[in-house]
């Protein structure tokens, strides 16, 4: 146990279930971004995943918006520590996505209009794990949210379900991306609250 | 590495109102690693119980070096940091700093965090910086690193409040603009505008951006902090104004 600050009893806010440790409930939706929004228009929009033989498979928005999708609620936790619970989204499984895809890469590198990056392995994407999203609570997804297309694995931290994505590059050996190189943790559990490199 | 990042016992030293509603705390921190700025810490307060809430907040303050072994006299001097908390009112973590806190009081903090938001001296670009609100805290961090090191960068500060009492660091700003050449302050106000201001209230825009601002031909670096939807109007604005996306750099805070 930490030191105890003097006169500090907490509000008790709510202790859910669904809060990881460290973590507050937000109601609204923060942003959180290192730059300003890209706008990209739906006829240039385009998603590629590209593996580690160089192999390309992409999608345009015509494509990608007539594959299977799901509808499905999930919480999500960002490394600021608010967490919003019962979030709804619709969007395409990574499992429908890479279904043709050969690779015997265990990570990859998500990437993004404006030039994010993350890295993410690729068993954290599967098995119904995480989507791409176009849809948030029942309306397209706003530009602010990553809109039209975001990554989304809610069971890592929110700085894994990259904004903007445009890319998945299958990688050999695991890399840091945008905010990893920068000190933040390489995997990002919520519920570990590996927050930053150590953690 | 791992050491990098664990919590330290944060003393307060003393503090101060910034505004009504945002209180300075200056922190000793004996093993301080030194800062940017720009960066950001967590703070962590435990009540007696246990129960424990963690928040982040920008560092105001200038860097401070890391303690030198062999520094004239200052080996194993304490690190200094400041913060200034911006209460909240339904806040949990904010009206205990603001209002609770006194001299004496310990906290726990670790960091600094983040190294994309930071302004370092060896940057040779003229420098926007746009702050809405509480956003100006990591911004007056860079201001005043430019300050101590006698920075010759041209910066530019657009900072927008509601009325001029919610201007934090109102004085030092004035003085700085005086003191450290090449320093230009433009408020704008969005509620009460002081008397005699030449425009009425109104938020910030185009036209306050492209006069107080540099000439996207200038390239200078950009950093714009506030509540999601200044950061966004400001940093839209900037893009249409073409800039360059990739040297504008945001930093956008929601509450609690």
């Amino acid at each position: 146990m930490g030191i105890i600050s003097r006169g500090f009893g907490g509000r008790r806010r709510e202790s859910l279930p669904g809060l990881p440790p460290g973590q507050y409930l937000t109601h609204d939706f923060p942003v959180l971004s290192a730059g300003p929004t890209p706008r990209i228009p739906l006829d240039r929009w385009k998603f590629t995943i590209t593996t580690e033989t160089g192999e390309k498979h992409s999608w345009d928005w015509k494509e990608f918006t007539a594959l299977p999708a799901e509808e499905f609620t999930v919480d999500i936790h960002c490394v600021t520590k608010w967490s919003k619970l019962g979030t709804t989204w619709k969007g395409v499984a990574l499992d429908t996505l890479f279904e043709d895809v050969e690779s015997a890469a265990d990570y990859t590198m998500a990437h993004s209009y404006g030039g994010y990056t993350t890295n993410v392995p690729l068993d954290d994407l599967l098995e119904g794990k995480a989507w791409l999203v176009y849809e948030f609570d029942g309306e397209p997804l706003h530009p602010e949210h990553g809109g039209p297309v975001r990554l989304l694995v809610p069971h890592l931290y929110f700085w894994k379900s990259a904004i903007w994505v445009n890319g998945l590059q299958m990688i050999n050996e695991d890399e840091p991306g945008f905010w990893e190189a920068g000190g933040y943790h390489m995997y990002g559990d919520p519920w570990r609250e590996q927050r930053y490199q150590g953690d | 590495m791992k050491n990098r990042i664990s919590w330290r016992v944060a003393t307060v030293s003393s503090a101060r109102w910034e505004t009504a509603s945002a209180r300075t705390l200056v922190l000793d921190v004996p093993d301080w690693p030194g800062h940017l700025p720009g960066q950001h810490i967590d703070v962590r307060l435990t009540a007696e119980d246990g129960y424990t809430a963690q928040r982040s907040y920008s560092i105001a303050s200038a860097w401070t070096p890391a303690p030198s072994a062999t520094g004239a006299g200052s080996a194993g001097a304490p690190g200094t940091v400041e913060l200034t908390i911006q209460r909240l009112d339904d806040g949990e973590v904010s009206p205990y700093l603001t209002d609770v806190v006194e001299p004496g009081d310990q906290i726990e903090l670790r960091g600094p965090v983040g190294g994309w938001f930071v302004w370092r001296e060896k940057q040779t670009a003229p420098v926007l910086l746009i702050a809405g609100g509480s956003g100006i805290v990591p911004l007056m961090a860079m201001i005043r690193a430019r300050g101590e090191a006698r920075g010759r960068q041209p910066f530019r500060l657009i900072y927008s409040v509601r009325t001029p009492e919610d201007a934090a660091y109102a004085d030092e700003l004035r003085l700085r603009v005086r003191e450290n050449p090449g320093l230009d302050v433009h408020f704008v106000y969005t509620r009460k505008a002081p008397d005699g201001w030449p425009t009425p209230p109104k938020r910030i825009d185009v036209a306050a951006i492209n006069s107080h601002g540099w000439p996207p031909d200038f390239q200078p670096d950009c950093y714009v902090c506030g509540p999601t939807s200044f950061v966004e109007t400001a940093a839209d604005i900037l893009v249409a104004l073409g800039h360059d996306p990739k040297r504008i750099r945001t930093e956008r805070f929601g509450g609690a």
